[in-house]
């Protein structure tokens, strides 16, 4: 008996295997197309937009409350925004142009979520590793001092991202106004997210909230292990997780709801 | 089989809730061909969504032991930036088929030749149902949704058409709407009429055609 629901279980995971694979080659074409470098635009953009913040910041001076170098501030910092934020404003409105798919049953609102955070955290991802490998080659940033603990603070990162994006995507399929009120709080969860500011440097009562915020303390993580013995993080892991956990239940609650009420036009 | 019992359909408008498909029940076997017909609005393609599967009925339920089609001839699927052999991939990818065996078929049936590289968004209506019933032709089920296949193409395509389905395919079950009451005639073996939500089977094609008929002049006027 338990031998045969494993089976299934495994005949149902290569299914959608399949089909998060034929939509990620789906929604590449169909984003980039085929036109100049194509799909390199996946992390070509974030690096644009990355090495762009990093010099403006540079030129400006930032202040951020460390020794760290200006480079390796902006790089962490920038890099983590766009891994959180473009994951909720690409699953936002992902249902509806995909409404027809429906009627293929192996293909699931679940997939077409995952398809999109696979893309936008995959072009998150190499851009922050690529820019990372360019910098450190020329000699911009010291390698990281425990790359085991970027990957952690990154990771945990993108878990917080995607289960925001699943959730505001299926809140968003039920009302108009989550995609309204996306923009104006992701830009002003901007600067909370710790991407231009160090823990450390805050008041000591200011510290506590700001740990309030799952993505500070991803952030924080990151730049642990970046920087290792060169700066005090602050960062509380356990809470992060439990936060990511009810997060993405709740996600995937919304999204089973809104599965059931779909329409294919 | 497919078995519906019970299966009914409301939808949310401004004006309440308005109850599609009431109380709905029917049974499919192999091999069957079940024609439903009824007038514009009578919840024929909401049937054909809810036993496709893309939809869920609000209570009821519909089983289905056997494979089950998606609405043939159906070309909403498509991307429109995508070109015609992308199209042909993703279904490919999805059904887990071999695609270089799929592109010679499509190829060979929409007569589409250079046309299969270009983004569908240059293709006519017609050109687009010959490549959506190429790729429903792609892959094989037990039992076939078809919903108002006739409405675009030209008699060649239609041709075509009734080739693979119905001489290549005679031996698989089929469920049938259109507004085509001589397609119904030719193809079916069963017939039903869907009117104000209700599922009524007749035992000759005459006799679902007389209500039928009654209820577009009754109500049509």
């Amino acid at each position: 008996m338990e031998s045969t629901s494993l089976a299934q279980v495994g005949r149902s995971a290569r299914i959608q295997g399949r089909v998060i694979f034929a939509l990620l080659m789906r929604e590449v074409l169909t984003r980039y197309g085929r036109h100049n470098i194509g799909f390199l635009w996946l992390f070509v953009e974030p690096m644009l937009f990355t090495t762009g913040v990093t010099i403006l910041w540079t030129l400006a001076k930032a202040v951020h409350g460390s020794s760290l170098p200006i480079v390796a501030f902006a790089l962490t910092g920038y890099s983590s925004v766009l891994l959180w934020r473009n994951m909720p404003a690409r699953c936002i409105g992902a249902i509806e142009p995909n409404l027809a798919l429906m009627y293929h049953r192996n293909v699931r609102v679940l997939d077409i979520f995952f398809a999109r955070l696979l893309l936008e955290a995959g072009g998150a991802t190499i851009s922050f590793v690529v820019l990372s490998l360019f910098y450190i080659y020329i000699g911009w940033l010291e390698p990281p001092a425990d790359v085991l603990t970027v990957v952690e603070g990154w990771v945990l990162l993108a878990w917080f991202g995607a289960s925001l994006a699943m959730l505001l995507g299926s809140l968003a399929e039920r009302s108009d106004v989550v995609e309204r009120l996306w923009h104006p709080a992701a830009y002003i969860l901007f600067p909370l997210s710790g991407a231009a500011f160090m823990v450390d440097a805050l008041p000591a009562g200011a510290q506590k909230l700001a740990l309030y915020i799952p993505m500070v303390n991803a952030v924080e993580l990151v730049r642990a292990g970046y920087f290792g013995e060169h700066i005090r993080t602050h960062y509380d892991l356990p809470y992060l997780v439990c936060f990511c956990v009810g997060l993405s239940v709740l996600a995937l609650s919304q999204a089973a709801t809104i599965t059931r009420g779909i329409t294919p036009e | 089989m497919i078995e519906a019992r019970n299966v009914c359909k409301v939808y949310p408008t401004r004006a309440g809730n308005r109850l599609v498909l009431d109380d709905i029940n029917f049974t499919l076997g192999r091999g069957e061909k079940l024609g439903i017909l009824g007038r514009n609005g009578a919840g024929k393609s909401t049937l054909i969504r809810l036993v496709s599967g893309a939809e869920a009925t609000t209570s009821g339920t519909i089983t289905r032991s056997m494979s089950v089609s998606w609405p043939l001839a159906f070309g909403g699927a498509f991307q429109n930036s995508l070109t015609g052999l992308d199209n042909v991939r993703f279904i490919s990818r999805i059904y887990k088929q071999d695609y270089h065996q799929n592109i010679d078929f499509v190829a060979s049936f929409t007569e589409l030749g250079l046309y299969l590289r270009e983004p569908l968004r240059s293709y006519s209506q017609g050109m687009r149902a010959r490549l959506a019933f190429a790729i429903s032709m792609i892959i094989e089920f037990d039992c076939y949704l078809i919903d108002e296949i006739t409405a675009v193409g030209d008699a060649k395509f239609h041709e075509k058409c009734a080739e693979e389905l119905f001489h290549k395919r005679r031996d698989r079950a089929m469920l049938i709407i259109s507004h085509d009451v001589n397609y119904i005639r030719d193809h079916c073996t069963r017939f039903a009429v869907l009117d104000e939500g209700r599922l009524t089977f007749y035992p000759d094609f005459e006799g679902a055609l007389d209500v039928h008929s009654h209820n577009l002049h009754l109500r049509g006027a």
